[in-house]
């Protein structure tokens, strides 16, 4: 063994996008932890801001920068880490990883790769060495063969057998592929998808359709130690993305020998890999006799590779991974802990399990539950994107339950997935009759087709065949079905709704079913005596005492989560990241309970993500890994009121939309809340009291009224005058709302699906064209503190999730700042918020001078800049509206009234979208929220954070390079100083017919390039795909959706990977960037930006 | 689900605690040690090793029954456990290979299930109070059926192996070219150490757990397994065999074998308070430091202390320190207290057979 290492890099993921989200926060927080706890100084690097990694709490020495080689390489030669851990930070950090190595600058410095070698990463990401690797190991790969010609192709399928599947080379997403059954299918797909290739290529493969997908997550150690933590079956079985299958753990239909048999080569695998650390090992199994026909069933140990093999090896993840965040939550063992103790030179047996306290980590958990795991897909948002399921993810989070049997599992993941009314008894009207005509191929509501199909007589047999599902899975689902059955035919009686809530039905499906109000089932409940009890995930199956309180609901006889006698508080978190509600809530849970324990408060948690720091066993002193609805929170404080019958008070404010969403609820059964009380909430979430209460204080909002029917709505919008900002009033967070500029445009945004009626009208605000600005603040009742307010780059009319902001304002007068101070202070007051707030304004030119500041809404709670702003102020934000609500003013923390002195820093915030894997979404920026994460970019003036935000965001053009435009009429004034300022760096323009001619009016060059994709080669698309362009500015006319204009430009745009601009201010933010040059920009740590101005 | 039309049953422990379920499989009582077992699959497997004899089993997983029972995992050509305690079986499993239900197979059997408790709390009262005689019964109230648990013979007053244990020899033929002739003392052997030791090329002869040590000499065996079994180990009779073959065949002791060893060699056996029963028992070798993943399967373990120093201590339980293999300094023995030929359970160290046939070659 080397030298002890002293001081680590660790390489965090950077923005959550689909397929790397919140699992590497929780990677990259508990290897921080776990290196402080050997000794080791840990120096993190993220681009992302939203996360509990780049706290200096967690890591030693934090750096939110750009994560490139180049800034990675300062890091390096500022902080002489002695070592690097390249396992943590998902595929980015991977990548970056051997990048750094490749560019020598690891051997420069001396750095060390911790863990898992570099050799071993490129073995593993490299298919075709990976393949030679398995080979020679006798590990069974699918076979598969690169052909150039239909020939070619031919002899492959020749050798192969049909099905195969046809994979045309460097397209994205597939295009062109297919699975071919007959040698007519085959020969038409080689054609299209030699045709598609741009190198006319085509990969010919093993179809392994409808096998089994198995999961294991296993670990070894410098001394060769090897375990495996855990095992998990996709219930889609291959052919669907692991991330976005439903996955349960353990395995359910697999024998023990297959299991072994899997095991083994799981181990055999890393043991010749050499991974020291934990590792994701994907297998496809043979699911039935017909696949496994020539599968020696003599009594063999193992395959011995005689004959087809019942199993093949899919994929290899020398790395933690959004399984193994996964695995670890579903059995209590702390896979990315212990892979870095591992790193640092620990063996398995010299770490201690942290659950049980007196056991090692060189052991295999023990389930004695099962785990389900539902992805959360973002269709909700994008009605109009491909809702079909592949090899592409599609899911922006995920949910887990925990239950003891799979039917309670399930039904607890279904209502984590918070799809409203969207329970297990959902189906789609338009469904009809026919099962056969359900969606039951890989697709989001696939789940609740099967059970309406059984509904409809479908027979599980013939739905396994038809989804490639195990049987297994079906009947269960099958037994749900006549559990309904007799819900909605026979009195309820105790033994029913006692048998009824084993297999997880809810209060409410019960009392839809049993024809009842969910209160009457909920009372049914507690005067039978039907309670949930709470069981410990300890994973060790009861065999030893475990320290650690994490627990789940179930119906069974014995509690194990005893309520402490002492003062305590629930932390609601806020479930599965969606577009609109991202990992910042979970930074915000977590301060929270971190904040309750430093006041001596028992913190108690509960969220239903697998993929967070909230639900990892010691982030809070007591874990409810359950769906955050109302029952179940109802259930958790009942227990927790414990035999004194003291309630439990409840935090709202930092889950989201979720958490605040159960104020009222909770606030009705009589539960008390801490902070802003259930009233002040209502007052800024119901539309009409808020515009009372801003009248009452005299502040200047947008007029606006709700509509209830199409005349009342042109009516209204007649005297506001257009543009108007319209949405439905039930949902928030931007969903579904839209600017419209006329009459029609007006009538179609209320005739396409959205419901209207007297209890839900459809809000019609005047737009306001002007800055927007919003603050975060904390109230106590009698003090405002303001942190800071954020200018927002791009105007009104796109999403503040969306826009670029940037922190402390630049362009905003002294009187406008003072004005939205004087406003939010006079807000929290008179809302008597206790605890977090974030104010939303957009400041509009008066024509006679100066201007008019709006307040557009109110949150009363953690908003999604809270992380943003405690990081670049310095203010803990969280930290210290927790202690508001305990009752620790302001005054006694040390804070006043007013605006917190503005930082000598300039930090802007940049959203990151996922757009390139969700196929037929729109880029374009408007009202609703499109980005799944963001990045942030600090330094000291605003050149240089706004060169290394775009960067971070991958939004950076090139210094030398190529345009595309195309401007709508009504923005192509507007648009003139940005093209002059390319034309002036030599930038080369493309433009479609319009803008083109406009271009050439003003006497610069411009290549005309049409963007009617039918008439003729190059068009708009080709100069995207061929690389002609570096990026594209497509300013739309607005309003539609899908905005049939331009909208394949924008997708070619997205699929192709380059910055595409929808809104002309970020473009002026862009090109600005690159007409400062390569400013030089600074690379420090967090701590060295921060210093007040004054 | 058939909860309703099923049966009521009850399961009573020796401390009277009341566990109410619903009976399954056949519908007759029960009694027997109840233990738990913490591996998440292999009931089967479970069912039929017989080192279960005169035990009720709990499994802690609760889904039981899932890939229905199959014809090529049996580790004996019956069941083995008295009565089966699961929170929840199977009706309708899902396997290409299942030929019947667990139901089924347990009805066909004549042993008595009990479903629908919580295990759970079983596991955690048993590893909290030790394992207890408990009594499985579809007709009587828990008074009568703790009255009945009383009047009959407590588990450790039983000799099982005597039970279990092959009646009369008989030869197995190698898969290939016989390289080895072995005997094995069946004290309660599970086929797969059988199937094992054939596909290594060992020919061999199975006999009664009650062969005198002389009788197996005579056989010229070139090394013996003395297998697993149920029970306390401190059965004079058994000693003596093995004492006789002691120093003279090269040996293989498992589980109970090598608990029969570590008594022969001085050591005491004492009773775990709830026994190594899963698939996730990490046991160090203490030459190397390396630790494989084992199946276990015991009641009893070897008493460290009371070994002399002849005897060296090659493994121990990462989890509570017992001894988990022996080796002594004059004679050729391999000694594992888990079971290397897993089925259930994990196959890290499915080279001790290797091992053992290696010393065999050397000749002892």
């Amino acid at each position: 063994m080397p030298d002890k290492v002293k001081k680590v890099l660790v390489i965090g993921s950077g923005p959550i996008v689909i397929g790397q989200a919140a699992e590497f926060d929780y990677a990259g927080t508990q290897a921080c932890k776990a290196l402080r706890e050997e000794g080791v100084t840990s120096i993190l690097v993220n681009s992302n801001p939203a996360t509990i990694m780049t706290d200096e709490g967690i890591a030693d020495i934090v750096y939110i920068e750009p994560l490139t080689v180049e800034v990675l390489e300062r890091i390096i030669a500022q902080e002489r880490p002695d070592g690097l851990l390249p396992t943590l930070g998902g595929q980015t950090g991977l990548n970056l990883a051997v990048d750094l190595a490749n560019a020598g600058v690891l051997d420069k410095y001396h750095v060390r790769s911790l863990g898992t070698p570099i050799d071993t990463i490129r073995k593993a990401e490299d298919r075709e060495l990976f393949k030679k690797m398995l080979l020679e190991i006798g590990e069974p790969v699918p076979e598969s063969y690169i052909a150039n010609s239909l020939e070619e192709a031919k002899e492959a399928a020749r050798a192969i057998r049909l099905p195969v599947v046809i994979r045309p080379a460097y397209t994205l997403g597939g295009t062109g592929g297919g699975m071919a059954h007959t040698p007519e299918e085959f020969e038409q797909i080689v054609r299209i998808g030699l045709a598609v290739s741009p190198v006319h290529q085509v990969l010919i493969e093993k179809s392994l359709a409808g096998w089994k997908e198995i999961e294991y997550e296993v670990m070894r150690d410098a001394a060769d130690n090897c375990i495996s933590v855990c095992n998990m079956e996709n219930v889609d079985p291959m052919g669907v993305h692991t991330g976005d299958s439903i996955v349960v753990a353990p395995s359910q239909t697999l024998t023990d020998r297959e299991h072994q048999m899997l095991r083994s080569a799981s181990l055999k695998i890393i043991r010749a890999l050499g991974v020291q650390g934990g590792c994701n090992i994907q297998f496809a199994l043979a699911p039935h006799k017909v696949v496994a026909d020539a599968w020696p069933t003599d009594l063999k140990l193992d395959w011995d590779s005689q004959g087809p093999p019942p199993y093949y090896v899919i994929e290899v993840n020398p790395r933690v991974s959004r399984s193994s965040a996964l695995a670890s939550k579903a059995t209590g063992y702390p896979i990315a802990r212990v892979a870095a103790k591992i790193a640092v030179g620990k063996r398995l047996d010299e770490i201690p399990n942290a659950v049980t306290g007196k056991t090692m980590a060189a052991f295999e958990p023990a389930l004695d539950y099962i785990v389900v795991k539902i992805p959360r897909w973002p269709f909700d948002k994008f009605a109009l994107g491909e809702r079909s399921i592949g090899t592409q993810m599609k899911a922006t989070g995920e949910v887990m339950a925990i239950d003891r049997t799979f039917e309670a599992a399930l039904h607890k993941a279904v209502r984590s997935l918070e799809f409203g009314r969207r329970t297990l008894l959902w189906e789609d009207r338009s469904w009809g009759d026919d099962w056969r005509q359900y969606p039951l191929h890989p697709n989001d509501l696939r789940l609740w087709a099967i059970m309406a199909a059984l509904r409809r007589g479908a027979t599980p047999e013939a739905l396994a065949e038809r989804t490639g599902y195990d049987p297994w899975f079906i009947y269960k689902l099958h037994n749900l079905v006549a559990m309904e059955r007799r819900l909605l035919s026979e009195p309820l009686t105790p033994e029913l709704l006692r048998q009824a809530k084993r297999l997880g039905f809810s209060d409410e499906e019960i009392a839809t079913l049993a024809d009842r109000l969910p209160e009457q089932v909920r009372q049914l409940r507690h005067q039978w005596h039907i309670r949930p009890v709470y069981k410990m995930v300890d994973t060790c199956a009861a065999e030893f005492e475990a320290q650690t309180p994490y627990f789940y609901s179930t119906y069974e006889q014995e509690n194990e989560a005893i309520a402490e006698a002492r003062s305590k508080a629930l932390v609601l978190g806020a479930g599965p990241i969606r577009i609109g509600q991202g990992i910042e809530f979970d930074y915000c849970s977590v301060h929270s309970a971190w904040a309750l324990q430093e006041a001596g408060v028992q913190s108690i948690m509960a969220n239903s993500n697998p993929e967070t720091v909230s639900t990892d066993f010691d982030t809070s002193d007591r874990l409810y890994f359950e769906p955050l609805d109302e029952e179940a929170v109802r259930d958790i404080l009942e227990n927790e009121s414990g035999e004194d019958n003291t309630a439990t008070p409840s935090i709202v404010q930092f889950g989201g939309q979720t958490a605040i969403n159960l104020a009222q609820p909770l606030a009705h059964a009589g539960m008390p809340l801490l902070g802003s009380t259930a009233e002040t909430i209502d007052i800024a979430e119901d539309r009409r009291r808020f515009e009372n209460f801003l009248g009452r204080l005299g502040i200047p909002q947008p007029p606006g009224a709700g509509v209830t029917t199409v005349e009342e709505a042109l009516r209204v919008a007649e005297t506001l005058g257009y543009p108007l900002l319209v949405r439905p009033s039930y949902v928030l967070g931007g969903r579904a709302m839209e600017v419209v500029h006329n009459a029609s445009e007006m009538i179609r945004y209320l005739s396409a699906a959205i419901e209207m009626d007297s209890k839900h009208p459809v809000l019609v605000d005047k737009f306001m064209l002007g800055k927007e600005a919003e603050i975060d603040g904390i109230a106590d009742g009698e003090q405002v503190l303001i942190p800071g307010i954020m200018e927002h780059i791009e105007r009104a009319g796109v999403h503040s999730g969306d826009s670029m902001a940037v922190y402390p304002g630049v362009s905003l007068t002294k009187d406008e700042v003072n004005t939205m101070v004087e406003y939010a202070v006079s807000i929290g007051l008179a809302l008597q918020v206790k605890g977090l707030m974030n104010i939303q304004f957009v400041i509009v030119p008066r024509p006679e001078g100066g201007s008019t500041v709006y307040v557009l809404e109110v949150n009363p709670r953690a908003s999604r800049t809270v992380p943003f702003i405690s990081k670049v102020t310095g203010v803990p934000m969280v930290r210290v509206a927790t202690k508001v609500m305990l009752g620790i003013s302001l005054k006694e923390q040390g804070y006043r009234t007013g605006l917190w002195p503005p930082q000598r820093l300039v930090a802007i915030k940049a959203p990151v979208f996922s757009m390139s894997k969700l196929a037929g979404v729109d880029t374009f920026l408007g009202p609703e929220m499109k980005s799944t994460g963001e990045v942030m970019g600090v330094d000291h003036s605003f050149e240089a954070a706004l060169a290394k935000v775009l960067m971070a965001a991958d939004l950076m053009l090139p210094q030398r390079g190529a345009i595309l435009l195309s401007i709508a009429d009504r923005h192509k004034p507007e648009a003139l100083p940005i093209i002059k300022q390319l034309a002036a760096i030599n930038y080369k323009l493309f433009a479609t017919e319009g803008t083109a001619a406009m271009i050439e009016a003003m006497g610069l060059p411009v290549t005309m390039i049409t963007k009617k994709l039918s008439e003729g080669h190059p068009n708009a698309i080709d100069v995207i795909r061929d690389g002609t362009v570096n990026g594209v500015l497509n300013i739309p006319t607005g309003g539609r959706i899908p905005l049939r204009d331009g909208f394949e430009i924008r997708r070619a745009a997205a699929e192709k990977r380059i910055p595409c601009f929808t809104s002309l201010d970020t473009a002026q933010a862009a090109v600005a960037a690159v007409v400062n040059g390569n400013p030089s920009f600074s690379v420090k740590r967090l701590r060295d930006y921060l210093s007040p101005r004054e | 689900m058939t909860a309703s039309s099923s049966k009521k049953a009850i399961l009573v422990l020796e401390d009277g605690t009341v566990y109410q379920g619903y009976s399954f499989g056949a519908e007759v009582d029960t009694y027997g040690e109840v233990v738990f077992n913490t591996s998440m699959m292999g009931y089967q497997e479970m069912l039929t090793d017989p080192s279960y004899a005169g035990q009720i089993v709990v499994p802690t997983y609760p889904m039981v029954g899932n890939y229905g029972i199959n014809r090529f995992d049996f580790e004996s050509d019956r069941i083995q456990v008295r009565g089966f305690v699961v929170r929840e079986d199977c009706h309708l499993p899902s396997h290409w290979q299942s030929g019947q239900t667990l139901h089924q197979y347990l009805a066909e059997n004549g042993i008595p299930g009990i479903a629908g408790l919580d295990t759970r709390a079983l596991a955690r009262r048993l590893r909290v109070s030790g394992v207890m005689m408990g009594f499985l019964s579809c007709t009587l109230g828990p008074e009568e059926a703790l009255a009945r648990l009383k009047s009959l013979p407590r588990y450790d007053e039983t000799d099982f192996v005597k039970e279990v244990g092959a009646k009369e020899s008989y030869r197995l033929e190698p898969d290939g070219e016989a390289r080895y002739h072995i005997v094995v003392v069946d004290c309660g052997v599970k086929r797969s150490i059988l199937r094992i030791l054939r596909g290594l090329g060992c020919a061999l002869t199975v006999v009664p757990p009650t062969t005198p040590g002389e009788d197996i000499l005579r056989l010229g065996p070139d090394g013996v397994v003395v297998s697993p079994g149920p029970g306390d180990p401190a059965l004079p009779y058994l000693e003596a065999v093995v004492r006789a073959l002691v120093g003279r065949k090269p040996i293989m002791g498992i589980c109970l074998g090598h608990q029969l060893l570590g008594r022969v060699f001085g050591g005491r056996t004492f009773k775990l308070k709830f026994g190594h029963r899963g698939g996730n028992h990490p046991v160090r070798d203490t030459a190397t430091g390396q630790v494989y993943i084992t199946a276990q399967n015991h009641g009893y373990a070897v008493d460290a202390e009371s070994l002399g120093p002849e005897v060296e201590i090659t493994r121990v339980s990462l989890n509570d320190g017992t001894v988990e293999g022996l080796a002594h300094h004059e004679y050729p023995v391999l000694s594992i207290q888990y079971h290397s030929e897993a089925s259930p359970g994990p196959r890290d160290t499915l080279n001790s057979f290797e091992q053992f046939l290696e010393m065999v070659e050397r000749g002892g």
